[in-house]
């Protein structure tokens, strides 16, 4: 066989690859086909990796494959993690997958086996900056999720002006660099430059805001492999590369729109400072507790329940006391439902992972917009560990920073029961109208040990 | 602008839509495991990781190279390997019973 001819081979691979890759998405769209769907991305994936080893130009084996074993010695344990630490295993293999993106265009850059035309060099730049500012930015999220980094915004003055100036000085370099290619000096600055500009453009953004991040620094992950393609000429690289970045921008622009806020307000707002004007001029509000035996009585008196669990439930490690809870209720013949806030978790789609995770049936956990209608005819809203996604101020409230944002509509259940240690604002230190709703009952205490105290009473009563 | 350019920028945009167009009626229940579903269909960057390395053309190149392979693979495995765990995860109450 002659060199164009396997040529012609490998490509023909590569398209099933592609195919199986789209495939592999097209299962996705529903839980019943979805592991079909790793399956044919695994098969797409093994075959074009075997059929990459065939490629004539591979001529040294020794170093690929010991550092295939490394990656997959990296790869195993952090597919394994806990599903609470998926959010920053997420934002963790955005950073690997910008890394080699960025790298492999570092590395074509100095390959010089042809002179760098402009056009290229252009590619290249652009590329590499995108790679580079990716891989530190997903690091500091990463570090952020994983609690390593501070939650807190961290913000100073004139932070956007300094932030965008260093993106412009990337930018910059990167047209001087294809005005003249052969100035192979600037280059490695137009690198450290990117890699910074990624340090500051997530370090200022708090930890509320990590879903739209998380989901951005995905699509920049798979636009940064899709311009690799570019460079490379490689279809695959392209397809795959505009798969994973049209994902991650839709998943940003559902999250964006869950939270009421623009790209913008997103990167250079700040969101979760606490709020300065919020501690004055507030009247004494009567606010209503009750104790697990209330609750339980409450709870067995009703027909339909909607438990509304945030990432305080998940913190607290308390989704497996609250499947216990739903297996108690569902027996009682009391229908129990969950509703799920977009933005619940810390990544899109992770509340229902991790009640998922606890054997909650998956057609019991309903979206913001199915569930909201329901809520005049619920008994009980039980509401773990979520605070801002039930904020009525939302609504109502024009002076609210949440005022806007979609919510689920608890106040317009018959009883409203909230889970929570203490009074103090939630995350984005807002304060939230719903506690002191007449018909809301504050339970006061850890998520997992009131709701164990419930089940208790729900099982010794009978 | 080069040939290759135009018909690589004819299958961007493809796929772009095929992909918004896919990811559309991905149920928001499986959102999590679609984005580590498409890290680890992402990193098939690491054929071209592959074909640096193995070209051995100087150390600088070769290093890079490695580097990429190391990290592209490990999200491939890690990726598939997650997803396939979260996957598992979702049951209907329905297969529950039987």
């Amino acid at each position: 066989m002659n060199p164009l001819e396997l040529q012609q081979y490998l490509d023909f691979a590569y398209i099933v690859a592609v195919v199986l890759f789209i495939l592999s998405l097209k299962f996705l769209s529903s839980p019943t086909t979805s592991r079909l769907g790793v399956l044919a991305g695994e098969i797409g994936a093994a075959l074009a990796v075997v059929v990459t080893l065939c490629n004539p130009e591979v001529t040294e084996y020794r170093w690929v494959l010991i550092t295939l074993i490394i990656g997959a010695g990296v790869g195993i344990p952090l597919g394994l993690v806990h599903m609470t630490a998926v959010p920053q295993r997420t934002a963790l293999s955005h950073a690997f997958g910008a890394l080699s993106a960025a790298i492999i265009g570092i590395a074509e850059y100095y390959v010089g086996t042809a002179p760098v035309t402009r056009f290229q060099m252009g590619e290249i730049a652009l590329e590499v900056i995108i790679g580079s500012l990716t891989f530190t930015g997903s690091l500091i999220a990463a570090g952020k999720l994983q609690e390593i980094l501070p939650q807190r915004p961290i913000v100073y003055r004139g932070q956007n002006i300094v932030s965008l100036s260093v993106l412009a000085g990337a930018l910059g370099l990167a047209v001087a660099l294809v005005v003249n290619p052969a100035n192979t000096m600037l280059f490695p600055i137009m690198v450290v430059v990117a890699l910074i500009f990624g340090v500051l453009l997530v370090t200022p953004i708090g930890g509320a805001d990590m879903p739209t991040v998380i989901s951005l620094l995905n699509s920049y992950a798979g636009f940064s492999a899709a311009l690799l393609g570019f460079v490379l000429n490689s279809k695959v690289l392209v397809v795959s590369g505009a798969l994973d970045g049209s994902s991650g921008f839709i998943l940003s622009v559902i999250m964006c729109k869950a939270m009421n806020r623009s790209f913008t307000n997103v990167m250079f707002g700040a969101f979760g400072q606490v709020q300065a004007s919020a501690a004055g001029a507030k009247e004494e509000r009567v606010v209503r507790s009750a104790t697990p035996e209330d609750a339980a009585a409450i709870l067995e008196a009703a027909n339909r329940v909607v438990i509304v669990p945030g990432y305080g439930m998940a913190v607290a490690q308390a989704q497996h006391k609250v499947r216990e809870l739903y297996d108690i209720l569902t027996k009682k013949g009391i229908d129990v439902r969950f509703a799920i806030h977009p933005v619940a978790g810390r990544m899109p789609g992770h509340m229902n992972v991790l009640l998922a995770e606890a054997d909650i049936p998956y057609e019991k956990l309903i979206e913001m917009d199915e569930i909201n209608g329901d809520f005049p005819q619920t008994d009980v809203a039980l509401i773990i560990g979520a605070n801002d996604v039930t904020n009525p101020a939302a609504r109502t409230d024009k002076s609210s920073p949440i005022f806007g944002m979609p919510i689920l509509d608890v106040d317009k259940a018959h009883t409203v029961m909230v889970i929570k240690r203490s009074m103090n604002p939630g995350f984005a230190g807002i304060d939230n109208p719903l506690y002191y709703l007449d018909n809301t009952l504050m339970l006061f205490g850890d998520a997992k040990q009131f709701v164990t105290s419930i089940v208790k009473e729900l099982s010794g009563g009978h | 602008m080069p040939a290759d350019f135009i018909s690589n920028l004819y299958v961007f945009i493809l796929a772009g839509f095929v992909g918004f167009e896919l990811i559309k009626r991905v149920s928001p229940l499986l959102h999590t495991p679609l984005m580590s579903l498409t890290n680890a269909l992402d990193a098939i960057v690491v054929v071209a990781a592959i074909i640096i390395t193995g070209r051995h053309e100087t150390t600088l190149t070769t290093t890079l190279g490695a580097i990429a392979v190391a990290a592209s693979f490990s999200n491939m495995v890690g990726g598939f390997l997650i997803t396939d765990r979260m996957l598992r995860k979702f049951k209907s109450g329905r297969s529950k019973q039987q």
